[in-house]
């Protein structure tokens, strides 16, 4: 009997192992953000990139300031963000040879459909953002300094408010997250657009607000030093990388579509 | 019935100097010299709380006395000892006895036959393959009986091993203690039982307090105990 | 995925459906838990019976630090395990970082303060009914070991359930180690934690059912095996 229970968890053991041996396939860690993998961006493009190398892209998704602390350790052979301040530094600490331009989406403002604020009438989106700090109306921040985080953080700048008080409330979350948390307590807050349409537990959450240019969320693609980490895959990484900006690339990014709207617009110079 | 083999040598003393025994500052037995020698049944008898277990478990170096020495006088011989609730393990019976032939170095292919002839010698073949925690108390300490058979011992402790069995297993165990001796182990037992003590013993240890009163023949112990303590205790003065 | 507003609804969906997605994130799932309590199993049981059975210097620390451990946040486990496997980290040549494997040292570690703990508690109860026969019997402490874990083998299954239980459910450690890399490292927690992100609530809720059912399955399983066994051994 003693036996036979130790063949048998040792032959367990071993088929449980034996399935978590991979095919060592030609592969890339990617590290980009929440808000592009929940769009399903990757889903569409990979496949397309795939067919082409035999390339495999494997996407780590994390907030902007993880995915930069990600690649700054050398743990991932491609960077795809969305903060070009945050990206420029990361240029000119030398962890990156190379930084392009890849797509924009953009930023919009949603809210209770009842808008207490009344940001739906307002000019531009430092009025929007002042009506939300005057009338003290909920807001919801992601407050853990991603690439969305800190976009807010500019516009509150740009509008001359002070966002503090009862009624601004840091989340530390994930787009998801917060996104289910506003609807949750009926807040605004600031989305990328991307996030929004594919986010399938709205509540009386609805868009209030959008189309000023200051909104505009710019994605770059970074080539990360040889110098710096020699161990990662440097030549397939730069396949991808100009895959992402070559013509082919870029249609691939223009062709996806959610329930018909465009979500990323290429912007490869 | 394989018979130990020191039957042809003599088993060696053992000798308890001055022995004492403390637990947390407290003396559960004051210092006690005492030899056990030759083929006999000693039982060890006295009130609650006299020491009895105690004395046993140091005779047989379960515990280590606090001061004083004991010793074999020769080579240390073979021993087992039966408890009051017998530990089986949480095996078949059958495998509870190839347990301790496993543990002895015995050849994997005797093993079986070894055991199921000390089953049989105790009555127990039918039972082989029962789990042994589920047998009756009785069934038990034969079991725990025939564990010790398998192990030849040439000196054998019981520890109260029949106070918590009906008479017919009373009698299976007395007739195995009986079985035992005649094959030239030497028992040392401690038993409540006046009458299974008269029966049984060759000499009686009476302890008392914690103190060795006397060490004497079974004739002299019951007709003319020489301490009073011993008086007491076999005309039921004394409360155990 | 099929998705539907009701989260019941949605998990017999996708068993019903059960593609080939649904199924790769069920087989790792248990893969990465069942090779993490085996591993830990192999390392937590001689240790906790260890930590019964002998007395050092020291004794009572070890016990206290792996009580306390019983209760590490899974995210501080996979922090510590990111950085000894990270690139910058001193185990950063192997590469590890993102795979299932690094999951499993994961898990491993959350798991093995369980596992010991736990071990020593039944092997020192087990102990002191057994100790005064086996010494008798004239075994070593080092021999009783085997014996002792043998014959606690009933409890100790329940053991490596607990530490199976936590495995399963946690999501902060393999979050952190294995990235959720579609098709690579996502599993049951990850793909929740995922789900409810994109607001998907049904589908995050229904995932969580079917691994909740998992976990009861195995547990039931484990639970009739040592019903019988006790029975039978009494």
């Amino acid at each position: 009997m003693k036996k036979t229970a130790i063949i048998t968890s040792a032959s367990l053991l071993s088929l449980a192992w034996g399935g978590l041996a991979l095919a060592d396939d030609d592969y890339i860690t990617l590290a980009s953000t929440t808000s592009t993998e929940n769009s399903g961006l990757f889903d569409a493009i990979i496949p397309q990139f795939t067919d082409k190398t035999d390339i495999d892209v494997r996407v780590v998704a994390v907030g902007t300031g993880q995915a930069f602390e990600t690649a700054r350790r050398g743990d991932a052979d491609s960077l795809l963000v969305h903060d070009t301040a945050g990206e420029e530094q990361f240029v000119a600490e030398g962890y990156a040879t190379e930084r392009l331009n890849v797509m924009y989406n953009d930023f919009v403002i949603v809210g209770p459909s009842d808008d207490p604020a009344d940001i739906q009438s307002s000019e531009t989106v430092e009025e929007a953002m002042q009506r939300i700090a005057e009338s003290e109306s909920a807001f919801a921040s992601r407050g853990d300094d991603s690439g969305t985080n800190r976009a807010e953080l500019r516009l509150w700048e740009d509008a001359d408010v002070n966002p503090q008080g009862e009624w601004y409330r840091e989340l530390g979350s994930g787009m998801g997250p917060t996104l289910n948390t506003a609807a949750g307590m009926n807040a605004y807050t600031l989305t990328d657009r991307a996030t929004w349409v594919s986010f399938e537990n709205p509540q009386d959450l609805t868009l209030l607000f959008e189309g000023d240019e200051a909104l505009f969320n710019q994605y770059g693609s970074l080539l990360i030093s040889e110098e710096r980490h020699p161990h990662l895959k440097h030549d397939l990484a730069a396949q991808w990388h100009e895959w992402l900006v070559s013509e082919e690339g870029q249609a691939a990014i223009a062709d996806y579509e959610v329930d018909g709207q465009q979500l990323f617009f290429p912007n490869a110079e | 019935m394989n018979a130990p083999t020191s039957i042809l040598a003599p088993i060696a003393d053992l000798q308890l100097d001055s022995v004492s025994f403390e637990h947390r500052g407290q003396s559960l037995l004051a210092p006690t010299s005492l030899t056990l020698s030759g083929c006999r049944r000693t039982v060890i008898m006295g009130p609650n709380g006299a020491g009895k277990s105690l004395l046993m478990r140091l005779a047989h170096g379960l515990l280590t006395p606090t001061t004083g020495r004991i010793y074999w006088q020769g080579p240390t011989p073979v021993q087992a000892m039966v408890f009051q609730r017998p530990v089986l393990l949480r095996r078949s019976a059958i495998d509870n006895l190839t347990y301790v032939l496993g543990i002895h170095k015995v050849p994997r292919a005797q093993r079986k036959a070894r055991a199921y002839q000390a089953l049989d010698t105790f009555g127990l073949t039918s039972l082989a393959h029962r789990p042994a925690r589920v047998l009756s108390g009785g069934e038990q300490q034969r079991l725990a009986l025939a564990r010790a058979w398998l192990l030849n011992p040439d000196v054998l402790f019981l520890d109260e091993a029949t106070s918590a069995l009906d008479p017919a297993a009373i009698k299976a165990v007395e007739d195995a203690v009986m079985a035992f001796h005649a094959s030239g182990t030497r028992i040392v037992m401690t038993t409540h039982d006046l009458h299974q003590a008269k029966r049984l013993a060759d000499d009686v240890v009476f302890l008392h307090n914690g103190q060795l009163r006397e060490h004497t023949s079974n004739e002299t112990f019951f007709s003319a105990p020489r301490s009073s303590e011993g008086r007491a205790f076999i005309q039921g003065e004394l409360v155990w | 995925m099929p998705a539907s507003d009701n989260a019941f609804l949605t998990a017999l969906q996708l068993i019903l459906h059960m593609d080939s997605d649904l199924f790769a994130i069920v087989s790792l799932s248990l893969q990465v838990s069942l090779v993490a309590v085996a591993l830990a199993a192999l390392v937590g049981l001689p240790l906790g019976a260890a930590l019964a059975l002998w007395r050092f210097p020291g004794r009572n620390g070890v016990i206290i630090v792996l009580n306390a451990l019983m209760g590490l946040p899974p995210v501080v486990a996979g922090l510590c395990v990111y950085l000894l496997l990270s690139r910058a980290g001193p185990l950063g040549e192997w590469g590890l970082l993102f795979s299932p494997t690094a999951m499993v040292v994961a898990q491993w570690v959350l798991v093995l303060p369980i596992i010991a703990s736990l071990t020593r508690q039944q092997i020192e109860a087990l102990h002191g009914e057994y100790a005064e026969q086996l010494q008798s019997l004239g075994l070593s402490t080092a021999r009783m070991m085997p014996t002792l874990l043998w014959d606690a083998r009933v409890g100790l299954v329940t053991v490596m359930l607990a530490g199976f239980g936590r495995a399963s459910a946690e999501v902060g450690a393999v979050m952190i180690v294995g990235g959720n890399i579609e098709g690579v490292t996502r599993v049951m927690t990850t793909s929740i934690v995922l789900e409810t992100s994109k607001g998907n609530l049904p589908l995050a809720l229904g995932l969580g059912i079917i691994l909740l059912a998992l976990v009861t399955l195995i547990n039931a399983m484990a639970h009739l095996m040592g019903e019988t066994a006790k029975r039978r051994l009494g």
